[in-house]
């Protein structure tokens, strides 16, 4: 239910329309998020690496939520979380991967996270990340 | 008549996710996958699989070639290869699969090669089980799409 309100929010301009960064090298995660947030009428763009999320923004593009995945190769969640934040990067990071909170995920929140949801990603998680972006822009 | 066919396919389709369910091959991640299918995107299930389909096989191929070096089971690597299976399978709702990948990666991590063997044996086995089963389910879907007078692409 909620996702429909948020989906009539934005097509009425009620809701200001998000951006996206998808930061994950698993082309099934891939998918399925990039599917996910255009079905919320978010517009998002994918990359598979950290790396790519940081030369992403040293190209000049900004975005208003970043799903970061945890493991990758080429740079990490944690070290692409970190190197965002020192770049002055204000978006909401939030982190995603199939390892638990019980996994030692301190690293990663501690790197910078606003959010950390347990993969996989579902409807009702994404809905609660967005609040946040929310209520981070307001 | 159409209609008639179009409904006993329809019913086909859901005593098979409902015997897959069961079975615990699938869970509820697979139904969050159904949801995000629509008119915008009448495929979307089908092609997420395949593409889960093809990742796989990749992985799994590279999982056979590590163990059966008989110089240096490279366990570092099967763990990332396993960790990126687990985390596919649990994204399309491959329970029985992903629960497998747990018990192959636990073993990798004690260097526990015959362990692994078994694993793997195990692993081939419930992906192609996952794999025949899915492919009856898209099948019996676009005959159903097709007897109900909607077109869809074919399938490979």
């Amino acid at each position: 239910m909620e996702d429909e309100v948020l989906k009539s929010g934005v097509a009425s301009g009620r809701v200001q329309k998000m951006t996206a960064l998808i930061v994950d090298d698993n082309r099934v995660n891939q998918t399925i998020h990039h599917r996910l947030l255009q079905n919320l009428g978010i517009e998002n763009q994918v990359v598979g690496n950290g790396k790519e999320a940081i030369d992403v923004h040293c190209s000049g593009k900004n975005f208003d939520l970043i799903l970061m995945d945890l493991d990758m190769p080429v740079m990490n969640g944690i070290e692409a979380t970190r190197k965002l934040r020192a770049m002055g990067i204000q978006s909401t990071i939030a982190g995603v991967s199939s390892r638990s909170l019980t996994d030692n995920i301190q690293e990663f929140i501690e790197a910078g996270l606003d959010d950390f949801q347990e993969k996989p990603l579902t409807i009702a998680k994404l809905v609660s990340i967005l609040r946040k972006v929310q209520n981070h822009n307001n | 008549m159409l209609g008639l066919g179009a409904d006993r396919l329809r019913a086909d389709m859901n005593r098979l996710l409902a015997l897959l369910f069961h079975q615990g091959v699938l869970d509820e991640q697979f139904l969050q996958l159904q949801q995000l299918q629509d008119e915008s995107s009448p495929n979307f299930v089908s092609e997420v699989v395949n593409i889960y389909f093809h990742e796989s096989e990749k992985l799994l191929r590279n999982l056979r070639a590590l163990l059966l070096d008989t110089e240096l089971s490279d366990y570092k690597k099967m763990g990332i290869h396993l960790n990126q299976l687990m985390g596919s399978s649990s994204s399309i709702g491959a329970k029985r699969v992903r629960n497998v990948c747990v018990a192959f990666r636990a073993a990798s991590e004690q260097n526990n090669r015959a362990g692994c063997l078994r694993a793997l044996e195990l692993l081939e086995h419930e992906y192609c089980y996952l794999k025949n089963k899915l492919h009856e389910l898209f099948q019996i879907e676009q005959q159903r799409a097709l007897s109900a007078g909607i077109r869809y692409p074919m399938q490979n």
